[in-house]
């Protein structure tokens, strides 16, 4: 561990900080339907879209039917990407000629972006063609961040209105959403990444001449073997910055390469990393200022957001900690881990060297705090414990800042629990803002908290069992247990990292994870909004003595508590038989 | 009826989206970058008497004497395949890990016996693309560079302590050697007679 390192994530965190009031404030005018600067060119386009979408402004709607309107939304959004990736091969924008998706592999694939997750069991550069890549993947790069983000406002709105049904205009609000949040940060965000070297163009892939040609000796079957020179490099292109940019700022994560954000051409300078990783959490943390503002009780939002800085920080620490401190196993195979000058030392297996330790480490760490799931670094190589650092976020939910409104209204079911504890604790009815926690609306966020485990944790079970499922692993010992949990988890959380070792391309993968994305989407968007609209109705009791205060630093430990526990009860068992016994093994020099 | 109504909606509503999102945004942005960033747009492409000969954000395989060799990669079978980026994704306690690092190691102390072997130099990156070592992993190489061209070792030392890029803004990432551009100006101030 390095000062460099420690000043690069304090700096991080100060600057996530400092963006919050930023985003925050303007999103609550967005959804305010408040005059903001960019009102005179984007309230006509606006307006053009109700026109032609036959979409009534004025109109409220109840809980059910914002989730109705969300739900054909989702499902017609989907079947279209699944048309666009069956039929890429007929289609315009495909230079390198990539034949039509097989049609598991689509469903995944259109499952998985639909949900925000963007797991991805393909590589990109030679399973996507170009207009897959742009108005199939990338569009629901958008679509799917703005459902999150406008979700979170509807719960918000819940909590801060009293005795109203409705919870606002599903459609308004994610078209206000695409025009004023997402679109000019990508536009802008996009330039600057291009400015670094990210790619941006539809060009067929280039040839270019190797220096030093290779002779590559491989042993084909039967035990065959063929020598063959490599005389050229194929360069893949693509519009790459145009996604990249909407995959930090809505937690997306799905590359455009194989390699993620690894890969040169989408992450190739350490200020493009940084960007990134800042992108990510940008309007996660700025929901958290909303909350504030819309209900009233800015101090709130804060205490919200120091639950989250915890619990980032803790994880961060740990993670940049395993790493930095290295592999055992390899200093006895002879490589040098130490931190010179002139090395960046640690475990860098499947790390690159611009970004290091450090920078690896902390974007592990934000990747799967927020739902996001693009990669700097392969989790699958990081060290038991530093491995464990994103599993574990995930599992605990991604309501560290979290995906876009996911992270927000996942958090919020989080805070329900906590205050109804804290209730139960003093004896008194529980109060939320004013609001009165009763038995329906913790019945529903029980309902959230269980879905997610149960699925998580029956899928892995399945898959361990069985022969299709352990087929896959692609690491041996508690390691492959690791591959499989992360796998599950990642998709149910609707992250879309992995330890990506596990050959996730085969038919049960592709359905069970698939499906994995979809029930941790939607089934557990039902409950939260059931909350939501519970709340809405309600009286708002003036506080009293017996209110427990939630913008206090006892209610930000209260609710970390909360989230830690809930997390540690329910994954704890299978984490110790995965990266825990795997580290103390390491530690004892056994290898797989 | 609201059903349906909500329904005509969505499909409208995933049309006109799309057309804006999925084809506007990207054509725009695509028009702008390759009207202000045009060499970085295209993929800060390296040409030398009109031929392509790489990219400077991708590094390429080397393995001859008289080369600087960048990391190991997982990327295609000679490595460094932009057409199949990625890394090993062996985890810590893999013995396929372990015994490869292991024979790198031998490999390299052979060259240079008796200096630590820099991890970066034995481990592969994540994208199987990484263009650059990190300084030190550069300068372990430098005595057999050095032999293979009949070089001087300091005079092939300073070529590449010139090639050190320093951290972006000074604190952002780390110190680092790209390997193609090294050894172009290799190639250049160091010919070898074929």
């Amino acid at each position: 561990m390095t000062a460099n390192g420690w000043l690069q994530i304090a700096l991080y965190l100060a600057l996530i900080a400092a963006i919050t009031p930023l985003t925050g404030r303007f999103m609550t005018r967005v959804f305010n339907r408040e005059r903001t600067w960019l009102d005179p060119v984007l309230r006509p386009v606006e307006r053009l879209i109700y026109r032609s979408t036959g979409v009534d402004e004025a109109h409220e709607m109840r809980w059910t039917e914002y989730a109705m309107a969300m739900l054909l939304f989702s499902v017609v959004s989907m079947l279209l990407l699944y048309a666009i990736e069956r039929l890429q091969y007929w289609l315009p924008w495909n230079p390198q000629h990539l034949p039509g998706v097989p049609p598991e592999l689509a469903f995944n694939t259109a499952a998985s972006f639909t949900t925000n997750t963007n797991w991805q069991a393909y590589a990109g550069e030679t399973t996507m063609s170009y207009l897959t890549q742009m108005a199939g993947l990338a569009y629901h790069n958008f679509a799917s961040a703005a459902v999150g983000i406008v979700l979170a406002i509807a719960f918000i709105r819940g909590i801060a209105q009293k005795e109203k049904d409705a919870l606002g205009n599903f459609w308004v609000d994610l078209v206000r959403c695409l025009l004023w949040v997402l679109l000019p940060l990508c536009l802008v965000f996009s330039l600057v990444l291009v400015s670094q070297g990210v790619v941006q163009n539809l060009r067929p892939y280039d040839t270019a001449t190797l220096v030093d040609p290779q002779t590559v000796t491989t042993t084909g079957q039967a035990g065959t073997t063929q020598t063959q020179v490599v005389r050229s490099q194929v360069i893949a292109q693509g519009p790459v910055a145009s996604q990249e940019a909407i995959k930090e700022l809505g937690t997306n994560g799905g590359g455009f390469f194989n390699a993620n954000s690894a890969h040169p051409f989408e992450n190739p300078t350490p200020l493009s990393n940084y960007l990134e990783m800042l992108a990510i959490f940008a309007l996660a943390s700025g929901l958290t200022w909303t909350l504030g503002d819309m209900t009233g009780s800015r101090g709130h939002g804060w205490a919200v957001w120091a639950a989250m800085a915890f619990l980032f920080l803790a994880g961060v620490t740990t993670a940049y900690w395993a790493e930095a401190q290295g592999n055992p196993l390899l200093t006895a195979a002879g490589a040098d881990q130490h931190v010179t000058a002139l090395c960046p030392g640690g475990n860098m297996e499947g790390k690159e060297v611009r970004f290091g330790i450090a920078d690896s480490a902390l974007f592990a760490t934000v990747t799967t705090d927020a739902s996001c799931g693009a990669v700097n670094s392969l989790h699958d190589s990081y060290t038991p414990i530093g491995g464990l650092v994103p599993l574990v976020n995930i599992m605990l939910g991604e309501v560290i800042f979290g995906g876009v409104g996911a992270g927000m209204y996942g958090m919020l079911v989080f805070i329900v629990l906590a205050v109804f504890i804290a209730g139960l604790m003093v004896g008194r009815t529980p109060e939320y803002l004013g609001k009165k926690i009763e038995a329906y609306d913790v019945k529903m966020a029980m309902l959230y908290v269980l879905i997610f485990p149960l699925v998580i944790l029956t899928l892995a079970a399945v898959s361990v069992l069985f022969p299709f499922g352990t087929s896959s692993l692609g690491n041996a010992g508690p390691h492959g247990l690791s591959e499989i949990l992360y796998a599950f988890s990642s998709g149910t959380g609707n992250n879309g990292s992995a330890f990506a070792g596990l050959n996730a391309n085969t038919p049960w993968y592709d359905l069970s994870i698939g499906l994995a994305t979809l029930v941790g989407r939607f089934l557990m968007i039902v409950p939260m909004l059931a909350i939501a609209g519970s709340l809405g109705r309600k009286k708002r009791v003036p506080p009293s003595s017996g209110t427990f205060p939630v913008t206090t630093p006892l209610f930000a430990t209260l609710l970390v508590g909360v989230v830690v526990i809930v997390g540690a009860l329910t994954f704890f068992p299978a984490l110790s038989l995965g990266p825990v016994v795997e580290h103390l093994l390491m530690l004892k020099g056994q290898v797989f | 009826m609201r059903v349906l109504r909500n329904l005509i909606v969505a499909v409208l509503m995933t049309v006109v989206t799309t057309a804006l999102f999925g084809f506007g945004y990207p054509l725009v942005v695509t028009g702008l970058a390759q009207w202000l960033f045009p060499a970085q747009a295209n993929g800060s492409l390296i040409v030398r008497d009109g031929r392509l000969i790489g990219s400077r954000l991708l590094g390429q395989p080397f393995s001859a004497d008289r080369y600087f060799h960048p990391r190991p990669s997982a990327a295609g079978p000679a490595g460094y395949d932009p057409t199949a980026s990625g890394g090993t994704n062996l985890g810590p306690t893999s013995k396929a890990l372990i015994d490869a690092v292991r024979a790198r190691v031998a490999a390299a102390r052979s060259d240079n016996p008796g200096t630590p072997v820099p991890v970066d130099l034995v481990t592969s990156s994540g994208s199987g693309l990484d263009p650059d070592l990190s300084p030190a992993a550069a300068l372990f190489q430098v005595p057999r560079v050095a032999r293979a061209r009949g070089a001087g070792p300091a005079a092939v030392r300073q070529l590449v302590e010139a090639h050190i890029e320093g951290r972006q803004l000074g604190f952002l990432g780390e110190p680092r050697v790209n390997v193609l551009e090294l050894n172009l100006a290799l190639d250049a101030q160091f010919p070898v007679r074929h």
